[in-house]
C-alpha cells in the first residue's frame, strides 16, 4: 500500500507541471492586461508600460515562466497584481470559509442521500422510489441560486430565524458559525443529494439481486442488516468516487452559493482574479485545485481497498 | 486578634458568595460597561483591491483615499476651492500660488505634514491627472518655502489652478507622506499612512471581502460646516466596514434584514424590495450623476470619415440608450451638454443632432453623401459591467436603422479595456466603437473631460481624435481671464467637438443609495464619505 502511495504521489508531479506550464501558457495568451486593470481609463501608454516593467510583465515569456517556477519551488506563490497582497494570504483567507461550507455540506448530503438512494433501491418500483427521483430530479434541476433565494427567503426574511448572508468563523463561536453556514451548505447540497440519492440506487440496485444478498435474507438477517452492513458496502465504490469528486468541486469553488449568502470563499476569490487578470492568483488556484483533485482521487482510491477486501494495491 | 484567631474565624462561603455576586455583577453589565464601539457597515459599488489613489481611477480607490487621506483644498457644494489642508495667496501677477498649511495637521504615525509632504505629492499627482499635465507644463518651479509653506511658480498664466487641485473626482490631489509620495508613478504604494479622518486597519484588510477603517482620535477637522469635500470633516462614528457583497439581491436581503446600514449604489429593478422598508430611505446622493457616451476610432474606416461619424450620431438617440440603461424615468434624463446638465459650463451648443436622434433616415442620406461602403462597424460590448453592457446592443439596432453595417462583439470588460488601447486596425484586434460612463464631475470642464483631448495617436484619450483646432481652443480655456470669458471657450468647445464628433453623450443618470434611518447627516455629493454621518443605535 505505501509503495503504491509513492508511486500515486510521484505520479502527479508530472501531472502538476503539465498544468503549470498550461495555465501559464493559456493566461498569457488570452486577451486582458492586469496593467489596465490597475491604472484606470485614464493611463497613457506610457505609465502602462512603466506598471507592466515594474509587475515584470514586459519580460519574454520564457524569463516570466522560469521566474514563477523558481518562486514555487522555493514556496513563493509571489503577490497579487491587482491588491499586492501575497497569494498565500489571500488563499488563506478564503480556505476557512470554503472549506467549513463543503465539509457541513458533504455531511448533510451524506445523512440525506445515502439513506434516501438505499430506500429508493429497497421500494424500488413503487411510490417511494418515484416520490425520492422526482426529488433527485428537482436538486440537480433547480439552478443554485433559486434554490438560495428561496431558502434566504422563508428562513432568513419571512420567519427571521437565521442571518441573510455572511460567514462567522467556528473559533468566533459555534453559534454563530452554524447559523450562518447552515443555509448556504443546504442550497448547495441539494445538488449533491440528488446525484449521490441517484447514484446509491443505481449502485444498490445492481447488488440487491446478487446471491449474498439472497443469502443473507434466507439466514433471517434483518432488512436493515442486509441493506446497511451487506449490500451498501458493496455497493460502496461507485458512490465513493462520487463523494470524492464532489468534495473536491466544491473546494474548487461554488462561486454561485458564495454569491448569494456572501461567503469569501476560493470561488469567489478564483473568478475576481480571472475577471481581473491576476495572473498570480490564477496561477496559484489552478495549481491549488490540481493538487486537491489528485489527493482527493488518491484517499478515494485507497478507501476502496477498506471497503472491498478484494481490492489489494 | 492574632492571624490565626482570625484564621479560625474564616468563612469560605462568605468569599464565594462574595466572588459570585460580583460574577453576575460583571456578566450582567450593572457595574457598568464600556460602550459598544459604532460600526457603519456598508456595501460600496465594488470591493477595494488597488489602494494607491493616484495609480488608478477606479472610484473605489478614490473612495478609500477620502477615508485616510486629506487633501491640500476642497471643493464646496457651489462647485468653488476652498482651504481644507491649506490656505492660499496668489501673487497680482497670477504667476505664484502660496499655499500654508494649517496648525494640528498630523500623518496617521504622528509625524507633522509639512510643505515637503505637499510639493511630493502634488508632483506624484502631476505625472499622472490629465488636467495635471496640462498646467504642469506652465509650472516653473513646485518648492517648499518652509516647513509649512509650498510655493506654485507659473512661467505663464493658467487660470485653472485651484480648480484642478480642489477637483473632487478623477485623479484628486491626495497628500500623502513624502516618503511615499516619492514612489515612481508607475508603481503602487505600499505605506497607506494618510492624515485623514481615518485610518485603514491594514490588519483586517481583505482585498474582495473588506475593508476596515477606524476613526482618527488626532484628526483635527476645519472649523467650518462640511460641504462636499471642503469645510469640517467631523467623524462621529468609531468603525465604517466596507463589506464585499458580489450580489446586489443579497446586499438588498442584508440592509432588509438589518444587518448592512447602506449600499452605495442600488440597481433601480431591485427599488422595490425596498421602499416598502420603513426603516429605510432610498435616496440619490450624487444629483449630478453619471453621463453615459459613445465613443468612436478616428484611425480607422469607416469613422475615419467626419460625415459618417456625423451620420452615427444622428442614427442614436440617447431615450432608447436610457431606457434599456436604467429604464426608470426617476433616474434618467437626456442632456445635450458635454459637461453635464446644470454644471458652470452647461451648454446646448451643437448639440441638434443628437437631441433630436434617432433619425434613422436622416442618418441614411447623411450615409449615402458620405459614401459609406458597407465597411463593418466593430462595436465592442462588454457582458459582465451592468452599467455599459446595454448601449451597445441599443446602438448597434440603431446604427443598423440607419444603414450601417455592425459586427457587435461579446467579450470581458478586461478584453474590452485592453483591445481599446489597440491602435489596430479592427479587423486585425481593434476596434470602431465603444461605450462607457463618466460621472459628472470628470466631464464637467474642458479640462476634466478626458475625451476632449484632440492629441491624436500620441496623447488623445481611446478613440485617439486628431484635432489641433480643439487643443488651441483648450490652451485658450486654461489661460481665460474671467469665468465669462472661460464659459464662451467652453461653449466654444463643445460647438466644435459636437461638429467633428469627438464622442457622443447618449444621456445621463443617477444611482440610487440606500440607507439604514439608523444613519443621520448623510452628505449629498458627487462622492461617498462617512464624515459627518451619525448612527442611532
Amino acid at each position: 500500500m505505501l509503495a503504491y502511495i509513492f508511486r500515486r504521489v510521484l505520479a502527479s508531479v508530472p501531472v502538476l507541471i503539465v498544468v503549470a506550464l498550461f495555465v501559464f501558457l493559456l493566461l498569457r495568451l488570452t486577451p486582458g492586461d492586469p496593467a489596465a486593470i490597475i491604472a484606470g481609463d485614464m493611463a497613457t501608454p506610457e505609465q502602462l508600460a512603466q506598471i507592466r516593467q515594474s509587475l515584470g510583465l514586459n519580460e519574454p515569456l520564457v524569463t516570466q515562466f522560469i521566474t514563477w517556477s523558481g518562486q514555487l519551488l522555493s514556496g513563493d506563490f509571489g503577490r497579487s497584481l491587482i491588491s499586492r497582497t501575497p497569494v498565500l494570504t489571500l488563499i488563506g483567507q478564503r480556505l476557512e470559509p470554503t472549506l467549513s461550507l463543503a465539509l457541513v455540506t458533504m455531511v448533510i448530503t451524506l445523512l440525506l442521500s445515502i439513506p434516501m438512494g438505499v430506500l429508493a433501491a429497497w421500494r424500488h418500483g413503487t411510490l417511494t422510489d418515484n416520490v425520492i427521483m422526482a426529488i433527485s430530479v428537482l436538486g440537480f434541476s433547480i439552478p443554485v441560486f433559486v434554490t438560495g433565494y428561496i431558502f434566504i427567503q422563508i428562513f432568513a426574511i419571512d420567519l427571521k430565524l437565521l442571518p441573510v448572508q455572511g460567514f462567522k468563523s467556528i473559533f468566533d463561536g459555534v453559534g454563530p458559525f452554524l447559523a450562518r453556514i447552515i443555509l448556504p451548505a443546504f442550497t448547495l447540497a441539494t445538488i449533491y443529494i440528488a446525484l449521490i440519492a441517484r447514484m446509491t440506487r443505481a449502485a444498490m440496485l445492481d447488488v440487491l439481486d446478487e446471491d449474498y444478498v439472497r443469502t443473507a435474507r434466507a439466514k433471517g438477517l434483518s432488512e436493515r442488516i442486509v441493506l446497511f452492513r451487506h449490500a451498501l458496502r458493496n455497493a460502496a465504490v461507485p458512490i465513493l468516487t462520487v463523494v470524492g469528486t464532489g468534495f473536491a468541486l466544491m473546494i474548487s469553488g461554488v462561486v454561485v452559493t458564495e454569491s448569494v449568502f456572501n461567503i469569501p470563499g476560493l470561488g469567489r476569490l478564483t473568478v475576481d482574479a480571472i475577471l481581473a487578470r491576476d495572473y498570480p492568483v490564477i496561477q496559484a488556484l489552478i495549481l491549488l485545485t490540481s493538487g486537491i483533485y489528485v489527493v482527493i482521487n488518491l484517499l478515494i482510491d485507497i478507501s476502496y481497498a477498506f471497503m472491498d477486501p478484494r481490492i489489494r494495491y | 486578634m492574632s492571624f490565626f484567631s482570625a484564621a479560625s474565624t474564616f468563612r469560605p462561603t462568605r468569599m464565594i458568595r462574595s466572588a459570585l455576586l460580583a460574577s453576575v455583577v460583571a456578566m450582567t453589565g450593572l457595574a457598568g460597561s464600556p460602550a459598544a464601539a459604532q460600526e457603519i457597515r456598508a456595501v460600496m459599488h465594488s470591493g477595494i483591491r488597488v489602494l494607491d489613489p493616484v495609480i488608478t481611477t477606479a472610484h473605489i480607490t478614490r473612495n478609500h483615499g477620502y477615508m485616510i487621506y486629506d487633501t491640500l483644498l476642497g471643493m464646496d457644494e457651489s462647485l468653488k476651492p476652498q482651504p481644507q489642508m491649506a490656505s492660499w495667496e496668489i501673487s497680482d501677477d497670477k504667476l505664484t500660488y502660496s499655499f500654508t498649511l494649517r496648525d494640528g495637521l498630523k500623518w496617521h504615525d504622528g509625524a507633522p505634514v509639512t510643505a515637503a509632504d505637499v510639493v511630493a505629492s502634488l508632483k506624484r499627482w502631476g505625472e499622472r491627472d490629465g488636467g495635471a499635465q496640462m498646467m504642469f507644463k506652465y509650472v516653473a518651479s513646485l518648492e517648499a518655502k518652509d516647513d509649512k509653506t509650498a510655493v506654485l511658480t507659473l512661467s505663464e498664466p493658467f487660470s485653472y489652478v485651484l480648480e484642478l487641485i480642489a477637483k473632487p473626482s478623477g485623479l484628486p490631489s491626495f497628500i500623502m507622506p513624502e516618503r511615499v509620495a516619492q514612489t515612481p508613478s508607475g508603481e503602487a504604494i505600499t505605506d497607506y499612512t494618510g492624515s485623514g479622518p481615518f485610518t485603514f486597519v491594514e490588519a483586517e484588510f481583505e482585498p474582495g471581502v473588506r475593508a476596515v477603517y477606524d476613526k482618527n482620535p488626532d484628526y483635527v477637522p476645519r472649523d467650518e460646516a462640511p460641504s462636499w469635500t471642503a469645510g469640517g470633516k467631523v467623524v462621529n462614528v468609531d468603525r465604517v466596514t466596507w463589506v464585499v457583497m458580489p450580489d446586489a439581491q443579497t446586499a438588498v436581503n442584508a440592509i432588509n434584514g438589518g444587518e448592512i446600514d447602506y449600499i452605495e449604489q442600488t440597481p433601480t429593478d431591485l427599488l422595490p424590495l425596498l421602499q416598502g422598508n420603513p426603516e429605510l430611505t432610498v435616496m440619490t446622493l450624487a444629483d449630478y450623476g453619471y453621463q453615459t457616451m459613445g465613443r468612436l476610432n478616428w484611425l480607422y474606416p469607416p469613422f475615419d470619415n467626419v460625415e459618417i461619424r456625423r451620420a452615427a450620431m444622428a442614427a442614436l438617440g440617447q431615450d432608447p440608450i436610457l431606457a434599456a440603461l436604467v429604464g426608470n424615468p426617476e433616474y434618467q434624463d437626456t442632456c445635450g451638454s458635454m459637461y453635464g446638465c446644470n454644471t458652470p459650463f452647461a451648454t446646448e451648443a451643437g448639440d441638434e443632432l443628437i437631441m433630436k436622434g434617432p433619425q434613422p433616415e436622416v442618418a441614411k442620406k447623411m450615409l449615402d453623401e458620405a459614401g459609406y461602403d458597407g465597411t463593418p462597424v466593430v462595436l465592442m460590448q462588454p457582458t459582465d459591467v451592468g452599467s455599459v453592457g446595454p448601449q451597445p446592443v441599443v446602438a448597434a439596432q440603431l446604427l443598423r436603422q440607419a444603414g450601417f453595417t455592425v459586427d457587435m462583439q461579446p467579450m470581458d470588460w478586461q478584453t474590452l479595456v485592453t483591445r481599446r488601447a489597440s491602435q489596430a486596425a479592427p479587423a486585425d484586434g481593434g476596434w470602431n466603437m465603444f461605450f462607457t460612463n463618466w460621472i459628472i464631475p470628470e466631464v464637467w470642464s474642458p479640462l476634466n473631460n478626458p475625451m476632449l483631448n484632440g492629441g491624436g495617436k500620441e496623447a488623445a484619450w481611446f478613440g485617439w481624435p486628431d484635432d489641433p483646432k480643439l487643443e488651441e481652443l483648450r490652451v485658450a480655456f486654461a489661460k481665460a481671464g474671467d469665468e465669462a470669458e472661460r464659459k464662451k471657450i467652453a461653449e466654444d468647445i463643445q460647438a466644435h467637438a459636437y461638429d467633428v464628433v469627438n464622442y457622443i453623450p447618449v444621456g445621463e443618470y443617477r444611482i440610487p443609495t440606500t440607507i439604514s434611518n439608523k444613519l443621520t447627516e448623510i452628505m449629498k455629493m458627487p462622492v461617498p464619505v462617512f464624515w459627518n454621518v451619525q448612527k442611532t443605535d
